[in-house]
C-alpha cells in the first residue's frame, strides 16, 4: 500500500473530472509525488544522522534536532498529498453510488442497457456538481492549511544551516549544524511553487464550474 | 505478502459490504495503512540506531531501550491493522459458500434457474440478508473488540499516547540511574496521536454500521409481520407483475442457455 495504490485510486476519478481536473491530477503524481518519492526521500534520509553537534554531551543531538524539527518535511509533504487526494474519494463514492442506483432501477424494470451503464461517463450535474465542487474547495482548504503550516513551524522556508540550541541536557548554547541545507531549501521552494500550482489550478477548476452552472441557469430561465 | 497482497484480498470483501463498510475500508487503507508505510516506518526507522544514552557502560543502552518498548509502536500497528482487517474474512468465506451452493445447484439442472448462466452467479452481489446478516455483524463486532483491545493495549504499554523525551534508566548493567534519549519524540507523539484519531474514527463507522445493519434488521422483521396480515389483498397485484418478471427471466434464460451449451 503505497503511492501507486493511491495512483490505481485516483486514475478511477480522472475519469469524471474536468479537464483542469486532469492536468492537476497529472502535475500531482508527476511534479509532486514522484518527486518526493525520487528525490526529496534521498535529501532528507540522512537528516538525522548528519545533524551535528558542537558538544560531546550526550543526548543533546537528539533533544536540539528534536527541538528544531518537530515533524520533518517529507512527513509534512506525505500528510498534505493524501490529505488533497483524498477529496477526489468523495466523488468517485458519489459515482459508484450513481451507477448502482441505476442498475437497482434496471432490475427493478426499466428499460436501461446495463453495458452502456458500465462505461457510461457520468456528466457533472445535479448533487454530483455540488460534491465536486466542494471536493474542490476542500483541497484548496487543505493545501492552504499545510502551506500555513510549513511556514508556521520553520519559520519561512529557508533551511538554515546552523542553529543555535540550549535545551536540556546541552550546556550552555550549542551550535548545531544541519546537513544539506541548500538542497533542502531548493526542494522546499520547488514543492512550494507546485503547491501554489496546484491551489491555482483548483481556483481556476472552481470558477469554471461556478460560471458553467450560471451560465446553465440563465439558460433555463430565458 | 505485504500490504498490497492485503489490499487484494479485501478489495473483492467491499463489494458485498455496507456503504458505511466501503468507507471504514477506505479509511483504513488509506488513513491507516498508508500513512504507516509511507511516513510512520520512516520516523521510527532509526529508532533503536538514534536511542542515545548518557553512559560508556556497554550494554546498558540495549538493556534500557528493550525495558521502555518492549513491543515498538509500529509493530503494534502492523498487528493491529491485521486483526482488525481479518474479521472481513469471514464474509468473504461466507460468500463464496455461498456462491458454491448455488453453482452446484446450476448444474444439477435446477428447475428454479434463477440465473442466465455460471458467469451471472460469480458477478453476483449477494444481499446482507440471513445467516449473511450474522456473519456480517459478527465480524463487525470483532473489528471493534480488536480495535479497542489494540489502544488499551497502547495506552497500557506506554503510559499514554505522549512520547517522551528523556527516560531515566537503572536496570542493569546501567551503573546507577542514566539519561537515555530518544529519537524523534515530537514526531513519535504527533503519529501516534493522529493513528488513535483515526483509529477511534474507524470504531465510530462500525458502531454506526452495527446500528444500521440492527435497524435494518428490525424493520424488515416488521415488515414481514405486517405484510402477513395485507397478503390477500395485495396478493393479485404481486402475482401479476412477478408474472411478468418471470415472463422476462426465462425468455432470457432460455436464450442464454442454449447460448451456454452450444
Amino acid at each position: 500500500m503505497d503511492w501507486g495504490t493511491l495512483q490505481a485510486v485516483l486514475g478511477g476519478v480522472n475519469k469524471h473530472s474536468t479537464s483542469i481536473g486532469k492536468i492537476w491530477l497529472t502535475v500531482l503524481f508527476i511534479f509532486r509525488i514522484m518527486i518526493l518519492v525520487v528525490a526529496a526521500e534521498r535529501v532528507w534520509g540522512d537528516e538525522q544522522d548528519d545533524f551535528v553537534c558542537n558538544t560531546l554531551q550526550p543526548g543533546c543531538r537528539n533533544v536540539c534536532y528534536d527541538h528544531f524539527f518537530p515533524i520533518s518535511h517529507i512527513r509534512l509533504w506525505a500528510l498534505q498529498l493524501i490529505f488533497v487526494s483524498t477529496p477526489a474519494l468523495l466523488v468517485a463514492m458519489h459515482v459508484a453510488y450513481t451507477r448502482h442506483e441505476k442498475k437497482r432501477r434496471f432490475r427493478n424494470g426499466e428499460k436501461i442497457d446495463i453495458e452502456e451503464l458500465k462505461n457510461e461517463k457520468i456528466h457533472i450535474r445535479g448533487p454530483l456538481w455540488w460534491t465536486y465542487t466542494s471536493s474542490i474547495f476542500f483541497r484548496i482548504v487543505f493545501e492552504a492549511v499545510f502551506m500555513y503550516v510549513f511556514y508556521y513551524m520553520y519559520d519561512g522556508y529557508q533551511m538554515p544551516r546552523l542553529v543555535k540550541c540550549e535545551a536540556w541536557p546541552c550546556p550552555n548554547t550549542v551550535d548545531c549544524f544541519v546537513s544539506r541545507p541548500t538542497e533542502k531549501t531548493t526542494f522546499t521552494i520547488f514543492m512550494l511553487a507546485v503547491s501554489g500550482i496546484c491551489m491555482m489550478l483548483n481556483l481556476a477548476e472552481l470558477c469554471y464550474l461556478v460560471i458553467k452552472i450560471c451560465m446553465k441557469e440563465s439558460r433555463k430561465t430565458t
